[in-house]
């Protein structure tokens, strides 16, 4: 079917909002990184639609690399977040505020 | 022999470079480089003088330009020497003592730290005062006398660890100061007038330019005069000398007895023909002189430590100098120069003797019966005592003071008034002098000093110290055979020398009227010295009764505290002084140097703000960031 | 649908919860692809995306062992912790964003579907240095997590002890 590309391109940006105000709103560390994960979906999404629009592979090539770096990103944050559940046993994002000043 | 000039300020100078450029350098190095540079100075100077005597150059003068200082537009200094008579007595003399009394400080300063630093000092001093002697104008002369100014500044600071040198030093350094910037002043009057500043050119114009008895002819020599009196140490910039004996004691036996003190007297003498135009100053110079040497001595009657009393004495001798020069005898002055050289150092060889070996004790009244101790001391410092108080034995007491005082009497600025008045000089002189022989050399033993302390292990003085001591001691003595000749045998021989360079003229006296001011004056002196023997040795408790009547006790406070000049500069300058600074310490100019600062601290403390550690308010910070980023890109 | 469920998971108290609403929100998106003609993407979104990486977050979360005082805490949280500012960014941004994508081409697009043999060529291709730079990507991010989540021998956390 044909789906308009700013229909898509919207959506993507609406994703994108939402995921920005999970991370700025939410003060658990989990929550922060999955609204993160959401705004790199919604690039994503936009990518797919630019490789549609165009149809080329490029598109999607853009997109799983953008895959790879999330995995990294998540694989690691996630490490982080376990540490600072160890050392502060506690999820607030602002319990680490020790660089303050 | 002109291009020889050079030489004799160049050695000691080479002597300091090679003392405080190589750091470590042992005692006897140390010791050989500094007297000896001094000593070869000096013998290329009497090779020098001897020549100048014996088979004089045109005009008496030996001049050598070494190179061209500085060159502005109309005004041209040279660095140049000059070599006359009345340069040639003050080079031999600073040499002659200088290399004596360097000789002693080996052996003095042995057990002191800091001892090539001292040498080094003292080079640079001799140097300084011999480029001030020998200068041919008068901008290099105040180079010579800034440095001698410098380096007694750092010599009686010596013993930099104590405060109070270091207070004494300061003192001394702003006091003469005082004069410096006035003769400065002076200099400027005279470039501007007269177009030059070398000495012969400016003596031989001033009578043309300036009318006799001029303003800026006066104004001028009275801006020298102020410079003289701040380093001769006479009235009113007099209250330096007695603390500046902080220092080792040949410091205070070169530098503030024979030769730095009387820089002014050479300054003055060297201009003299300025102050022949100008009568006024010339007789603001013998009023100096009058009063520095009244008040001083009244001063030096009551003081107790010992190189108090020879400061106090300096400064009283000096003021016979100034006294001289300003009836207009010249020679007069410059002889009696040379002989207070050569006795007062010896005095302070002496006195240094006395200290090495008591452990610094200062206080004549805790001294006594030194006589078997130090028989060869004795001796000496009997023989300087005898010159001091114009009665040297071995010139059948025929002395400087004498010239002085007969100009005094004859000149036609002098008269009997102040004769009269530089008699009482000659009798606090005497008095005084023997005051502290007896006190400290007759009488009871009153210290108990052991003999194996550290600083002269073996208790005995050494020939490095006896011999300078000796010698000058016994050249003191001899000192008088100018006016012996004079009178006697009607030689004029060195007065005649002088005249070369000083505008004089001769006074004739017969050989009566001389020897009768001779015996008079002599008598005054020995009545100084009995009534010193019968107060000191005689009856002693009879002195300590006299002052402790409340008149006389106020008396004997005031005399002994230079007449209040310390306490009045205190109230007058020191203290308003002080407060203005004290005052003025954050003023607009700390303002403006600490609002950079305050304005980073400010800065500093808005933006700290940010940094809550939170990574919310990060993440908040990046958001906002690429909203403003894409809104430009978009907008712009 | 996926904007419902991505709004679902922002507001919700229990990360499971969010979790869960976080993998309908990915099939929802896997399934766009799909209708954009991108198989190969979709497929990836949901094996790599929604198997691999939230399941990563989900033994996390069990590792961590939270009580269940923390869903009390987040619901007071979110309640609290909840400015006006946040909230006029993303809004701002999105209207930024829509904007650019109003102004520019609304074209159509045809059901024309890119298959994954095409992305393996772009890939072995033109791209191929970035596969590489991703493996070592990759690579990095296992041997930093590792390293950061160690646990010492005497069960304290490694970097715990130190400093």
């Amino acid at each position: 079917m044909n789906v308009p590309v700013s229909h898509v391109l919207l959506l993507a940006v609406a994703l994108m909002g939402i995921g920005l105000m999970g991370v700025l709103v939410r003060r658990n560390v989990l929550f922060m990184l999955m609204s993160v994960e959401i705004m790199v979906n919604a690039a994503g999404l936009a990518f797919i639609a630019a490789g549609a629009l165009w149809r080329r592979a490029d598109g999607q090539v853009m997109f799983l690399f953008l895959l790879a770096m999330a995995a990294a990103e998540v694989a690691v944050g996630l490490a982080v977040v376990l540490l600072l559940y160890r050392r502060e046993r506690t999820l607030d994002a602002d319990a680490a505020d020790q660089m303050r000043g | 022999m002109d291009s020889w000039l050079w030489l004799i300020p160049a050695l000691p100078l080479a002597g300091f470079l090679v003392l405080a450029l190589v750091r470590t350098m042992p005692h006897r190095a140390a010791g050989v480089i500094g007297a000896g540079t001094v000593g070869a100075s000096g013998a290329v100077a009497a090779a020098i003088a001897w020549r100048l005597v014996a088979c004089p150059p045109p005009e008496g003068v030996y001049a050598q330009t070494l190179w061209h200082w500085l060159g502005t537009a109309g005004f041209d200094a040279t660095i140049g020497l000059h070599l006359d008579a009345l340069s040639a007595v003050f080079v031999l003399v600073v040499t002659a003592v200088g290399f004596a009394i360097l000789l002693y400080s080996v052996r003095f300063m042995a057990a002191s730290e800091g001892f090539g630093r001292f040498f080094a000092y003292m080079d640079l001093f001799v140097a300084s005062m011999l480029v001030l002697v020998l200068a041919d104008n008068l901008l290099l002369l105040y180079l010579g006398w800034e440095g001698v100014g410098l380096c007694s500044y750092l010599l009686i600071g010596f013993w930099y660890a104590d405060p109070t040198n270091g207070r004494a030093a300061r003192k001394a350094f702003l006091v003469t100061r005082v004069g410096d910037a006035a003769l400065v002043i002076g200099l400027l009057i005279l470039w501007r007038h007269l177009g030059t500043l070398q000495i012969t050119e400016l003596l031989t114009k001033a009578p043309h330019v300036w009318a006799a008895g001029s303003g800026l002819a006066t104004a001028a020599a009275l801006l020298l005069l102020a410079g003289a009196v701040g380093k001769s140490a006479q009235l009113p910039l007099q209250t330096w000398l007695p603390d500046a004996m902080a220092g080792p004691t040949p410091v205070s036996a070169l530098i503030h007895a024979a030769t730095m003190v009387t820089a002014g007297v050479y300054l003055i003498a060297r201009t003299g023909a300025l102050f022949a135009l100008a009568p006024v100053a010339q007789a603001a110079v013998m009023a100096v002189g009058l009063a520095t040497l009244l008040l001083a001595g009244f001063s030096a009657m009551t003081q107790r430590d010992i190189k108090r009393i020879l400061a106090y004495s300096t400064m009283s001798q000096i003021g016979f100098m100034f006294l001289a020069m300003g009836v207009g005898g010249w020679t007069a002055a410059i002889y009696h120069f040379v002989t207070h050289a050569l006795f007062k150092s010896a005095l302070f060889l002496g006195v240094g003797v006395i200290l090495l070996h008591l452990n610094d004790e200062h206080d004549i009244f805790r001294m006594g019966g030194l006589r078997k101790r130090f028989p060869a001391t004795f001796l000496a410092m009997l023989m300087a005592t005898l010159v001091l108080a114009a009665m040297p034995p071995l010139t059948l007491t025929f002395s400087s003071k004498d010239a002085i005082l007969r100009q005094v009497l004859l000149s036609p600025r002098g008269g009997v008034g102040l004769w009269l008045a530089a008699m009482l000089g000659v009798l606090l002189t005497s008095a005084y002098s023997f005051r502290l022989l007896f006190v400290v050399f007759l009488g009871p033993q009153r210290t108990r000093f052991d003999v194996a302390h550290h600083r002269v292990p073996s208790g005995r003085v050494s020939w490095l110290m006896r011999l300078p001591l000796a010698v000058l001691a016994l050249a003191g003595g001899l000192a008088g055979i100018a006016e012996l000749l004079r009178v006697l045998f009607g030689v004029e021989g060195f007065y005649a020398f002088l005249r070369q360079t000083l505008p004089e003229a001769p006074i004739v006296s017969t050989l009566r009227e001389n020897l009768q001011q001779q015996a008079i004056s002599v008598g005054v002196s020995l009545a100084g010295a009995v009534a010193a023997y019968w107060l000191y040795v005689r009856r002693p408790a009879l002195a300590g009764r006299m002052v402790q009547a409340p008149a006389a006790a106020a008396v004997h406070r005031f005399w002994q505290a230079g007449w209040g000049f310390d306490w009045l500069y205190e109230r007058l300058f020191v203290r308003p002084y002080d407060w203005i600074a004290k005052t003025n310490a954050r003023d607009v100019v700390d303002w403006l140097v600490e609002s950079p600062a305050r304005l980073a601290m400010g800065l500093y403390r808005l933006l700290r703000r940010t940094q809550t550690g939170r990574l919310r308010w990060y993440a908040m910070g990046v958001a906002t960031g690429a909203i403003v980023l894409i809104a430009l890109m978009v907008w712009l | 649908m996926a904007l419902a469920a991505t709004l679902m998971v922002i507001v919700q108290t229990r990360v499971v919860h969010a979790l869960l609403y976080l993998i309908v929100s990915l099939l929802a998106a896997a399934t766009i692809f799909l209708s954009l003609g991108a198989p190969f993407a979709a497929a990836l979104e949901v094996i790599i995306y929604a198997g691999a990486i939230l399941v990563l977050f989900v033994f996390v979360l069990m590792m961590l062992n939270l009580s269940p005082a923390t869903a009390e805490r987040e619901r007071w949280w979110l309640r609290c912790g909840v400015r006006p500012g946040p909230i006029v960014l993303g809004l701002i941004l999105a209207g930024e964003l829509v904007y650019i994508v109003l102004s520019g081409a609304g074209a159509g697009v045809a059901a024309q579907t890119v298959g994954p043999a095409e992305v393996g060529a772009a890939l072995f291709g033109p791209y191929v240095l970035g596969v590489e730079l991703a493996s070592m990507l990759l690579l990095a991010a296992l041997v930093g997590a590792y390293h950061l989540a160690r646990r010492g021998p005497d069960g304290e956390s490694r970097k715990g002890a130190g400093e």
